[in-house]
């Protein structure tokens, strides 16, 4: 069993390369680009409509492909979106690789769904044979998922990202929560400092990127509602000049600048959807692959004091103790650097993107008010043309 | 409304000529141009009209409202508000003003006032009241009657309402109007006594004779769909506007969620800390300005719906017309009857069915004795029914001619006063698009120095 036990955590939570041992190719150089996890590639499959362009932005880097690396892995292309990961460098456990790419929609009468390629290249016994290929959609990995949890309830089991465009559920986010807290409780001790400002801040971060998901869908939301109700208020204006002689000049004015400004206010929300929705969205998504990366990087850790601690206690065959004590000790330290490159350079993309979409939600912003500033100043001023004109008329 | 806001000058002749209480003291056609034009020129300017008996210019003001506890009719506690009156007059020479009367009115007097005139002065389009309960409410206006917003707008709706009336050619000469602003008690049980409740023309009579009349003048039924329409349109456009303004502030206010969000964000955050910072203080800044902008805008649909009330003041002269015509009309076809009868009974041709015919068939026939008195009373009937049909005729033209310029007048202010309100309502959205570019300019900076 123990074998399996390890077989579910291997996809998403690759291993150092450079760890004892391992000829990992590459060695432990960390792999530049965004940071897209296997949780984060998959969410982007479900979420986007299989469009390429949108597939760009979340793998900006396509270059490196290495097998190995503790931090989340980058797709060679984004089509392929291959996912190798590496399980662990000893040799004796190298024994199984899996990659999930080709989504593919399937549309039938009933409902429409995407499915992917699990490609499995094992030498396990247990496998009655060395290679498998199977189709799985969203709700199969969701199964797999629920088993594992059943089965292993202490376990670390990775995150699966959301099915939906939507912000993480309510039930999701408790257990994030509790997991977080049963997590901190046992990591806490061990772990570096530096690592206790970057648990802090993605925790952080993640409250509040989520916050601003929300509030930016409701903001979306309320526009849209403005919009609907401005539709029918200009037409009225219209209506009214019927019936009036002198005033439907200028009535017809006002309906024609309140049309006017609801184009503009179109303009607007489809600009809020384009620049700034999206690239919120993809960073809750982040927040959700980090805090699994951060989890993941304790549990390695953890792994390396429960050895030691056997040790200290004299448990059992202490030279062997020590053999593995040494390889968990590179390989906590090759985890950890790879996370801290990693990190630094996801901050700062992190950083130029928000800089960016909310650059452009204020772009949009001054552009809508500045249309309507220009209808409703045109507006006037032909009204107070026309009223000197008129004056001019009366006195002659 | 803004215009009687800024220039709240108003002359004010006050005019022992019509007795109290007069039902036509009203119908002298004044000219009405002299009035109009000397408001719009403002103080220190000319003319004053005829029969004036004051020289100076008189300021009306209400200026404050309070809370009152009182007793009712039915000896029952009952909380008001009280609205302050003050009139003032100005001198010519220098222009200060005098404080000469102030006194405090409830809403029920300003309609007992409102109702008083409209019965002594049916052929003029009597300005409206603000309204007695808050419609057209959005949903952060209270639709409470005692909440202070909507106290605030009540009197300057009752201000604007005094200076309508004190600059109405004809209405501002009126006593009762004079005693409301000058004599604090006593003044209803001096209005009752005038007696106009019972002057008033019931509302079955009025609705039988819109039914009924056959021959009303043209313009006056045109009006009335002008009227119907007016109102139907306006109510719609205030509706949508608070539906408007519902959504408007939903936008605005969820945008301060950024700002609270953004600060707690800086926290975290070296390089990017001070821009999240300060572009969440002008989210605070943008989110807030929506209250005044709704503030604003909420005069501009008192202005609108003034007009709206209006249409209920031009109905009402409509229905007057109606009912003088159907009278007129029932007078003459009283008259033509009356006039058969005789003819019949003269000539002996019995056409048309009479109690007398009836009866003589029963009973026999009368005496040529009898005949000849009752010959004699029918014409002393219809010569009673002709001078009655003559001179109901002539009141009802003057009543037309008199009713019509006061329309005419009412046209003009209307066309005036919603023009100037249509164009204050485009300097409104002119402001708060200033202020949005300004906020969000201002916000674009913080995001680029993140």
């Amino acid at each position: 069993m123990e074998g399996e036990c390890r077989a579910p955590q291997a996809r998403s939570s690759g291993l150092p390369a450079g760890g004892g041992g391992g000829e990992s190719p590459g060695g432990d150089a960390p792999l530049p680009g965004s940071s897209g996890s296997s949780s984060l590639l998959q969410a982007e499959v479900l979420d986007l409509d299989e469009d390429e362009d949108d597939l760009e932005v979340f793998s900006k880097d396509a270059s490196l492909m290495d097998m190995n690396s503790f931090s989340p892995v980058m797709p060679t292309s984004p089509l392929s979106m291959i996912n190798q990961v590496k399980f662990e460098d000893e040799p004796d456990l190298k024994d199984l690789f899996i990659t999930v790419d080709e989504p593919e929609s399937h549309v039938t009468t009933i409902e429409t769904f995407i499915t992917y390629r699990i490609i499995t290249k094992t030498s396990r016994g247990e496998f009655d044979s060395s290679e498998f290929e199977v189709r799985r959609r969203y709700q199969d990995f969701l199964w797999l998922k629920e088993r594992l949890e059943e089965a292993h309830p202490t376990l670390i089991i990775p995150e699966l990202s959301s099915h939906k465009k939507q912000g993480p559920g309510l039930l999701s986010r408790m257990g994030q929560t509790v997991r977080a807290v049963a997590l901190s409780m046992r990591g806490v001790k061990s772990r570096p400092e530096e690592f206790m400002e970057m648990n802090n801040f993605i925790e952080i971060f993640s409250q509040k990127i989520n916050l601003i998901d929300k509030i930016s869908q409701r903001i979306y939301k309320e526009e849209r509602e403005y919009f609907d109700e401005m539709k029918e208020y200009g037409p009225i204006h219209i209506l009214w000049s019927a019936s009036e002689e002198d005033l439907a000049d200028t009535l017809k004015g006002v309906a024609s600048c309140i049309d006017k400004c609801c184009k503009a206010t179109e303009k607007r929300m489809s600009g809020l959807s384009e620049a700034l929705l999206p690239v919120v969205h993809e960073y809750v998504l982040y927040s959700e692959m980090l805090m699994g990366v951060m989890k993941r990087r304790d549990q390695i850790q953890a792994e390396l004091d429960s050895k030691v601690e056997a040790l200290t206690s004299k448990k059992a065959d202490t030279d062997l103790l020590t053999e593995e004590i040494g390889k968990l000790e590179d390989k906590v330290e090759c985890a950890n650097n790879a996370l801290k490159a990693d990190w630094e350079r996801w901050k700062q993309n992190m950083q130029n993107d928000i800089k960016s979409a909310f650059t452009d939600m204020a772009e949009e912003n001054i552009h809508y008010y500045e249309q309507c500033l220009a209808t409703w100043e045109s507006f006037l001023t032909s009204q107070t043309d026309l009223h000197l004109e008129e004056a001019s008329e009366d006195k002659s | 409304m803004e215009q009687a806001l800024s220039d709240p000058e108003r002359r004010l002749q006050p005019a022992p000529l019509e007795p109290l209480g007069h039902p036509d003291g009203g119908l002298e056609s004044v000219v009405g141009e002299e009035a109009e034009g000397a408001r719009d020129e403002g103080p220190g300017d000319g003319t004053m009209m005829e029969n004036n008996f004051w020289l100076k210019k008189i300021e009306i003001s209400v200026s404050e409202a309070e809370k009152r506890t009182g007793r009712n009719a039915m000896n029952m506690q009952e909380t008001y508000t009280a609205y302050l009156i003050e009139t003032r007059s100005v001198e010519h020479i220098d222009g200060q003003s005098v404080l000469t009367d102030s006194l405090w009115r409830r809403y029920s007097e300003f309609e007992l006032l409102r109702n008083y005139l409209l019965v002594y002065y049916p052929h003029i389009v009597v300005p409206p009241l603000p309204e007695k309960r808050a419609e057209f409410v959005w949903h952060k206006l209270s639709a409470d009657n005692m909440d202070p917003d909507f106290v605030e707008r009540r009197r300057i709706g009752l201000e604007n309402f005094l200076l309508r009336v004190a600059s109405h050619p004809i209405l501002c000469r009126d006593k009762i109007f004079y005693l409301f602003l000058t004599q604090e008690g006593n003044w209803k049980e001096t209005v009752n006594e005038t007696g106009f409740q019972l002057k008033a023309d019931s509302r079955l009579k009025a609705l039988n004779a819109t039914f009924r009349v056959k021959n009303p003048d043209k313009r006056f039924t045109e009006l009335k769909h002008y009227s119907d329409e007016l109102q139907s349109v306006i109510s719609h456009l205030l509706r949508v506007r608070a539906r408007v303004a519902d959504r408007l502030y939903g936008v605005y206010k969820v945008h301060g969620n950024y700002g609270r969000v953004f600060s707690e964000w800086s926290a975290i955050e070296k390089e990017m800390g001070d821009g999240l910072q300060s572009a969440g203080h002008h989210m605070d800044v943008y989110a807030s300005s929506i209250d005044d902008i709704l503030e604003d805008e909420e005069h501009y649909a008192d202005q609108l719906k003034e007009y709206l009330f209006y249409a209920e003041a031009l109905r009402a002269v409509c229905r007057k017309h109606e009912l003088m015509q159907y009278d007129l009309e029932m007078a003459a076809q009283d008259l033509a009857s009356k006039k058969q009868q005789c003819e019949e009974l003269a000539t002996g041709n019995v056409r048309t069915f009479s109690l007398k015919g009836m009866t003589t068939k029963l009973f026999g026939q009368e005496t040529p004795e009898q005949r000849e008195a009752r010959i004699k009373v029918l014409e002393e009937q219809i010569n009673e029914g002709e001078q009655q049909l003559k001179s109901k005729n002539q009141e009802g033209r003057e009543f037309v001619k008199n009713a019509w310029a006061d329309i005419e007048r009412f046209k003009e202010q209307k066309n005036h006063d919603l023009k100037e309100a249509l164009i204050s309502y485009a300097v409104m959205q002119i402001s708060m698009c200033k202020k949005g570019i300004q906020v969000w300019t201002n916000a674009k900076e913080c995001f680029s120095k993140m």
